[in-house]
C-alpha cells in the first residue's frame, strides 16, 4: 500500500477530485493546510501597515491506495493541477505498513 | 352676469345644456337667499362656532406635525442605537484578532446597557438640566419632569421623552468608540468602571456645554462662545477620539505590536458593520434636526454626500500610494466623511458637503497611515485617527462652510438672519469653532487621564501577560467567537 499526499492550489481541488475519481480512487481525506515551499508569499496592506504572508493557504490531498494504482493516480493529479507557474504543488509518496477498517477490523487492501 | 352670458353662448350650441346652467344658476341663487337668512338669525353663535372650529383645527395641526416629527425622531432614535449595536460592534469585532472579538463587542453592548441606565437615573439631568455654563442640574433625576409635554428649549414639537430618549443614544455610541484605542488589551471591569465615569465625567458636562439650556458653547440658547455643533462633532467625535489617543498613550502598546503582525480577522465584519454605521448616520445627523422637516433633508443629503467622497478620498489616497484600494480603506473612508460631516450635516448646502468629506477621507488616512505610525502609538483600530483628527477637522470646516441659508440659527436682536461661516462673511465663527473644538480636547484629555489614573491604582487597566495572549474572549468572558465543535 502506498500513500500519496498531494499539496495542490485551493483552485485545483474540483479538478483533481474529478481525476481522480475517474481512474477509481475511491477515498482521500482532504485538508486546508498553510504553508511555502520557494514561493514567497504576498504583501497585504491595512490601513497603510504592510503584513506579510509568506504562508499561503493550500489544499491537501491525502489518499492510501492500492500499489497498481499508484502510478495512474499520480499522472492523474500532475494533470489535473499543473497551471505551469510557481505554487503549483508537490506529491509525496511514502510506504504504508498496514491499513485497518474500524467497523469490521478487515486488513490490508482489502480495507482501502 | 358672467353666468348668464356663459349660458346664453351655451344656447347657441346646444339647447340641452344651456337648460342645465339655467337650471343650477337658479337653485344657486335660491340657495344663497335661504342661507343669508339663516345666518342673518344666527350671526353670533356662528361668529362662536367658526372660532371653535379654528381652534380645534389649530390643535389638530399641531398635533398632526408633532406625530410627524415624533415618527421620524423615534426612527432615527432607533437607527443611531443601530450605530452601536450592531454597527460600531461588528465594525471593531472585524478589526480585531480573532480571540478577541467577543471581548470588543461585548464593549459596545455594555454600554448600551450601563449607559442607558446612567441616563435613566441621572446623567440625562447632567447634560440637560438646566445648569450652569458647564453642567446640567439635578432638577430631572429619575428623568422628573420628562414626561409627554414637549421640553419647548430644545424640540417644542416632539415630547420630551423622544428627545430624552434620542440624546440617549448619543450617550450611548460616544464611550463605545473610545474602545477602539484601548481594543485587545484592557480588563472588562476596568473597562466598565471606566467608561461609566467617563460618561459622567466628560460626556455629560461637554453635552451640556454645546447643547444644553445655557450651555457655554450653545448657538442656539446663547452660549457665550457659540459653537455649530449640529448632531455632535465636538461632543461626541472629538472627546472620544482625544480620549482615544490619550488611552492609548497611557495603556501601552499591545504585546507584540508593531512587530508581530496583527491583521483585521475579519474585513467581512468590518464591512457589515461600516455600512450600518453609514445608515444609522441618517438618524444621528438628519435626527439632529429634531423635526421632520426640510432641515432634517438637507442634513440626509450632506451626511450622505460626504460619506460617498470620503469613501472615494481614502480609497483614492490608497490606490495611488499602494497602488490597490481596499475595502478596509472604502469604509474607514465612509466613517471618517460621516464623522467630519456630523457638525456641519445641518449648516452646510451639498457641495460643500461633498468636499468636506473628500478632504477628510485623504486627511484621516495620512493620520492613521503616515503620522500614527510616525508617532509609534498603538490606538488598535484608530479611534483618534477617524473620531478625533475627523472630528476636529469637520469641526473648524463648519466654521467655514457653514450658509444662513441652510439654518438662520444666528439672528440679531430684531430677528434679522446673521451670517453663520466663514465664507458667509462670519469671520468670527472660525474662532467659536476652534474655542469649542479646544475646550473638547481639554476636557477629553484632563477627564481621561483623571479617571484612567484612578482606575489604574484601584483595580487595574490591563489584563495580565498571560491573559492577554490568551485573549479577551476566553480570559474576560469565557467563551469563545468561533467556537470549534469537534463532536459536532
Amino acid at each position: 500500500m502506498t500513500k500519496i499526499e498531494a499539496v495542490i492550489q485551493n483552485s485545483k481541488l474540483e479538478a483533481v477530485k474529478t481525476a481522480l475519481q475517474e481512474i477509481g480512487v475511491e477515498g482521500m481525506t482532504v485538508i486546508e493546510v498553510r504553508g511555502h515551499g520557494r514561493q514567497k508569499g504576498h504583501t497585504e496592506v491595512y490601513r497603510g501597515r504592510e503584513y506579510s504572508v509568506d504562508l499561503i493557504p493550500k489544499t491537501k490531498i491525502e489518499m492510501v491506495l492500492p500499489d497498481a494504482l499508484v502510478e495512474k493516480a499520480e499522472q492523474a493529479i500532475l494533470n489535473a493541477a499543473r497551471t505551469g507557474k510557481i505554487g503549483d504543488g508537490k506529491i509525496f509518496r511514502s510506504r504504508i505498513d498496514e491499513a485497518i477498517r474500524i467497523r469490521n477490523d478487515e486488513r490490508g487492501e482489502g480495507a482501502l | 352676469m358672467l353666468n348668464a352670458a356663459a349660458a346664453a353662448q351655451g344656447e347657441n350650441h346646444s339647447v340641452s345644456i344651456g337648460r342645465k346652467l339655467i337650471t343650477v344658476l337658479v337653485t344657486l341663487v335660491l340657495v344663497l337667499i335661504v342661507a343669508q337668512s339663516v345666518s342673518a338669525q344666527t350671526s353670533s353663535s356662528s361668529i362662536a362656532d367658526t372660532n371653535a372650529r379654528l381652534a380645534k383645527l389649530e390643535q389638530q395641526a399641531i398635533d398632526a406635525k408633532s406625530s410627524a416629527d415624533n415618527a421620524w425622531m423615534l426612527t432615527s432614535a432607533a437607527l443611531v442605537l443601530m450605530m452601536t449595536g450592531p454597527g460600531l460592534a461588528l465594525f471593531y469585532g472585524g478589526l480585531v484578532r480573532k480571540k478577541n472579538v467577543l471581548g470588543t463587542m461585548m464593549q459596545s453592548l455594555a454600554l448600551m446597557a450601563v449607559v442607558t441606565v446612567l441616563w435613566a437615573l441621572f446623567s440625562y439631568s447632567l447634560a440637560f438640566g438646566a445648569g450652569n455654563s458647564f453642567i446640567g442640574g439635578l432638577q430631572n433625576i429619575f428623568l422628573r419632569g420628562v414626561g409627554a409635554a414637549p421640553d419647548v428649549d430644545y424640540a417644542a414639537t416632539i415630547p420630551a421623552q423622544t428627545f430624552m430618549v434620542y440624546q440617549l443614544m448619543f450617550a450611548v455610541i460616544t464611550p463605545a468608540l473610545i474602545a477602539g484605542a484601548f481594543a485587545e488589551r484592557m480588563k472588562f471591569s476596568a473597562m466598565l468602571v471606566f467608561t461609566i465615569l467617563w460618561s459622567i465625567i466628560v460626556y455629560d458636562p461637554m453635552a451640556h456645554m454645546v447643547w444644553g439650556k445655557g450651555g457655554l458653547l450653545n448657538a442656539s440658547l446663547g452660549g457665550r462662545f457659540p459653537t455649530l455643533d449640529f448632531a455632535g462633532g465636538t461632543v461626541v467625535h472629538v472627546t472620544s477620539g482625544v480620549s482615544a489617543l490619550v488611552c492609548a498613550l497611557y495603556l501601552g502598546k499591545r504585546l507584540g505590536y508593531p512587530k508581530e503582525s496583527m491583521p483585521p480577522h475579519s474585513v467581512v465584519l468590518s464591512c457589515i458593520g461600516a455600512c450600518l454605521l453609514w445608515v444609522g448616520w441618517f438618524g444621528f445627523n438628519a435626527g439632529s434636526a429634531l423635526g421632520s422637516g426640510s432641515l432634517a433633508t438637507s442634513a440626509f443629503v450632506a451626511t450622505h454626500f460626504a460619506a460617498a467622497s470620503a469613501t472615494i478620498g481614502w480609497a483614492g489616497a490608497e490606490w495611488i500610494r499602494n497602488g490597490k484600494p481596499s475595502v478596509l480603506g472604502g469604509i474607514s473612508g465612509a466613517v471618517a466623511g460621516l464623522v467630519a460631516i456630523t457638525p456641519a450635516a445641518g449648516f452646510v448646502k451639498p457641495m460643500p458637503a461633498l468636499l468636506i468629506g473628500l478632504i477628510a477621507g485623504v486627511f484621516c488616512y495620512l493620520m492613521v497611515a503616515r503620522v500614527k505610525a510616525k508617532l509609534g502609538y498603538d490606538d488598535s483600530l484608530d479611534a483618534f485617527g477617524v473620531h478625533g483628527a475627523g472630528g476636529t477637522l469637520g469641526a473648524i470646516l463648519t466654521g467655514v462652510f457653514a450658509v444662513s441659508a441652510v439654518n438662520p440659527i444666528f439672528k440679531d436682536s430684531q430677528g434679522n438672519t446673521l451670517p453663520s461661516g466663514l465664507f458667509e462673511g462670519n469671520a468670527h465663527q472660525l474662532l467659536n469653532q476652534c474655542v469649542g473644538v479646544l475646550i473638547a480636547w481639554g476636557i477629553a484629555v484632563v477627564g481621561t487621564l483623571v479617571i484612567l489614573k484612578l482606575v489604574d491604582v484601584t483595580i487595574g487597566l490591563r489584563v495580565s501577560e498571560e491573559e492577554e495572549v490568551q485573549g479577551l474572549d476566553l480570559s474576560q468572558h469565557g467563551e469563545e467567537g468561533y467556537y470549534w465543535e469537534a463532536s459536532a
